[in-house]
């Protein structure tokens, strides 16, 4: 892609070798690739007693693996990618219980087949529609299965889950222990294979193509690409990844519930993909990892402090790092490197400048930071009176300090933001 | 048979009250986002910090509860105003994938920081006498509330009819839903308009969350519990259209109130199969634009 931009037409015959050449060698595996695996099988020695924790972590990674290729590739936003989650964690599970069928290996392939032929169906119907529709279909279908479920608690368990589920031992032969050793091993090799497959996809013809319909649709249907076919197929093999995660989630927590079909669990995948980078192979790694360490972390302080943190986190991802953190990687690689051309794809150097527009853009940010710091003085006084009133003792003068530093805080956050969106490239909506 | 007739009038009075706590909030966002085509998940988060102001306003000032939802909407439309000049402003041009995230960011805070200071445990509001107990038509007694509650969603419904098809403000708003470049080209400042129909449509989602304390109790959880059915009257109904949102609004109010009344097993499965079913005939809604 910026091979062929960076040379104008002058030397066609060149640019096009060199795009040829881009586009062969893009694929090969590089060595930074070996690290994120080489990490699991460090911390499968370095932590033993956690290992219940790296399951849920590494199933997560997968689910928003598969979210990464519609969301990241195909460009399709949904917000009931749970639905397909939880359809192959219920299939092992009903498939153990009502068939006696619970031999793990063989159960993931059910699943995966069972949510992929669901996710075609599915996407057949939905796919041809975008924007809000799109996102309104999702979430109902994802919904419309949990109150099925519901509706047949006694088949579903409801909310209150199947719990006590039995596998086989894996390959007849390795028994599950209680620190869920056996486990981490066969996520991580069936995440390893999963993976390999959707490398594979992204990097072929048909993963192009998904990029192209998620760049600009219209001129994907201009060359004649048949870009509703190629959503549904993309859509379906999602839908069995996610389908094989969810089986996994089952078999290594041997319990589920209804509550693999909320929103919350579309919504957690997502911010997952995005704080880690979408349309980045990586970047569900990356994401899923840092998500589930912080969540297990600041939950431990309060599960409401966590709520906060993944509202600001989402925030300031969308204002300040749009790419996640693969992206804020390499933004800071390249700022360190003098943003030399070419360094980056599609983002060009540029300096900034000050503009007088910007002495109203920080007054009207000192206002804003006002405004909050008054609200969450008053608060604050609320909740800790003691606190607030050991130092300063008047109330106004209490209100007339948040109120400052509200200003201050605010103001130094615009400067902060001024000087970084004019740094990175802003990308513009296809319209 | 006067059983029967007796849960037919249930039905319809319960759905239509709470048709109009639906349309109430959700007018402001479907305006909002036919304008600018920007998806506010935000907008449950509004209404809920309004429900609070309530609360505390009544609860903690003694203010009556009439004056206390005038004050929140007024209040929390001008609190809008500034998150959409600040925040939202920027993103007019990004992909709906980062609208949605912002958005959705800013609710998630909004529940921790309402968790943190007034707790998870539902909250409720005194009434005035004459909002309690029931009021007598002649064949039967009503509920007060909600009676109430009707008769407000009408005068509302009055004045932002009026609003939208008989002022200058609302010929604008209508020209620039149907086509924003052409709406600019002669003139109309399209920006400020959305700034300020952004205002109004929060202040009437605080309005509404006002009014939901007494129907559902109010918890932090609101922001997101009821965004998705505010999200399916939207797309129901049509982006930008009032008339649309009042259909939307009437049809799932009525058909959850029927479906809880007659198959409480069911749940939200009726308005769910609902949306989906007229999402897939018409994609655009009732009365949206294709």
């Amino acid at each position: 892609m910026a091979a062929s931009d960076t040379k104008p037409a002058a030397a066609p015959a060149s640019a096009r070798a060199q795009a040829a050449d881009y586009l062969v060698r893009r694929h090969h595996f590089r060595w930074p690739e070996a690290l994120p695996w080489l990490i699991a099988i460090a911390c499968f020695f370095l932590f033993p007693e956690r290992m219940t924790f790296g399951n849920q972590m590494l199933v997560m990674i997968m689910f928003a693996l598969s979210l990464d290729l519609i969301l990241g590739y195909a460009g399709i936003v949904t917000l009931g990618h749970a639905a397909f989650f939880g359809i192959g964690a219920y299939t092992v599970a009903l498939a153990s219980l009502q068939l006696g069928w619970s031999e793990p290996i063989s159960g993931l392939f059910l699943a995966g087949l069972l949510a992929g032929v669901v996710g075609a169906v599915v996407g057949w119907f939905i796919l041809r529609y975008r924007g809000l529709t799109l996102l309104m279909l999702t979430i109902a279908f994802a919904a419309m299965l949990q109150e099925s479920g519901n509706l047949r608690a006694d088949i579903t368990g409801g909310y209150d889950g199947l719990p006590g589920l039995m596998f086989d031992p894996l390959l007849g032969r390795f028994q599950y222990d209680l620190y869920g050793h056996t486990n981490f091993i066969y996520v991580l090799v069936v995440l390893a294979i999963v993976f390999y497959l959707v490398r594979r996809i992204v990097y072929s013809p048909f993963g192009q193509a998904l990029t192209g319909i998620r760049e600009n649709v219209r001129r994907m249907h201009a060359i004649g690409s048949p870009v509703h076919g190629r959503l549904v197929t993309a859509y379906a093999i999602s839908a069995a990844i996610a389908g094989v995660a969810g089986a996994l989630f089952t078999q290594t927590n041997a319990y589920v519930t209804l509550t693999v079909f909320d929103f919350e669990n579309s919504a957690k995948v997502m911010v997952m993909l995005i704080l880690g980078g979408t349309g980045r192979l990586y970047g569900a790694f990356l994401g899923g990892a840092v998500y589930m360490f912080l969540e297990d972390e600041f939950s431990k302080l309060s599960p409401t402090f966590w709520q906060l943190g993944v509202g600001l986190l989402l925030v300031l991802a969308v204002l300040f790092a749009r790419r996640g953190l693969i992206g804020l990687g390499e933004d800071v690689r390249w700022l360190f490197r003098g943003g030399k051309a070419g360094d980056r794809e599609g983002a060009p150097p540029r300096r900034f400048v000050w503009k007088p527009q910007h002495w109203k853009e920080l007054g009207w940010s000192a206002l804003d930071g006002a405004i909050i710091g008054f609200v969450a003085g008053f608060a604050v006084n609320v909740k800790f009176v003691e606190f607030m009133s050991t130092y300063v003792t008047s109330m106004p003068a209490r209100a007339l300090i948040f109120t400052v530093v509200g200003a201050a805080v605010a103001a130094a956050i615009n400067l902060v933001s001024l000087f970084w969106t004019s740094r990175t490239s802003v990308e513009a909506k296809a319209s | 048979m006067p059983q029967i007739a007796n849960i037919v009038v249930s039905i319809l009075f319960d759905g239509l009250a709470y048709a109009m706590f639906l349309f109430i909030v959700s007018v402001g966002l479907s305006v909002t986002m036919g304008l600018m085509n920007f998806v506010n998940l935000a907008h449950g988060a509004f209404a809920m910090a309004g429900g609070f102001i309530v609360v505390s306003l009544t609860r903690s000032y003694g203010l009556d509860f009439i004056s206390s939802l005038i004050f929140a909407s007024v209040l929390i439309g001008f609190i809008s105003v500034r998150f959409e000049r600040r925040l939202y402003r920027q993103l007019y041009k990004a992909t709906d994938l980062e609208q949605v995230l912002l958005t959705i960011g800013l609710a998630f805070m909004a529940i921790a920081a309402f968790t943190y200071f007034y707790g998870p445990i539902p909250k409720s509001v005194p009434l005035p006498d004459w909002l309690e107990g029931n009021i007598n038509l002649g064949f039967r007694a009503f509920p007060a509330y909600r009676a109430f509650l009707i008769a407000l969603g009408v005068v509302l419904i009055a004045i932002l009819w009026y609003g939208f098809e008989m002022t200058n403000i609302g010929a604008k708003i209508r020209a620039a839903v149907d086509n924003r470049r052409m709406a600019e080209s002669v003139g109309i400042n399209v920006d400020r308009l959305f700034t300020m129909t952004f205002g109004i449509g929060s202040g009437l989602a605080a309005l509404g969350g006002g009014l939901a304390i007494q129907l559902f109790g109010l918890t932090p959880y609101f922001a997101v519990l009821y965004l998705v059915l505010f999200l399916i009257v939207v797309a129901v109904g049509g982006l930008g259209s009032l008339k649309g949102t009042l259909l939307a609004a009437l049809v799932i109010g009525i058909v959850d109130t029927g479906g809880k009344y007659l198959f409480p097993v069911a749940g939200n499965l009726f308005i769910y199969a609902i949306t989906a079913m007229v999402l897939l005939i018409r994609p655009a809604g009732f009365y949206g634009r294709e």
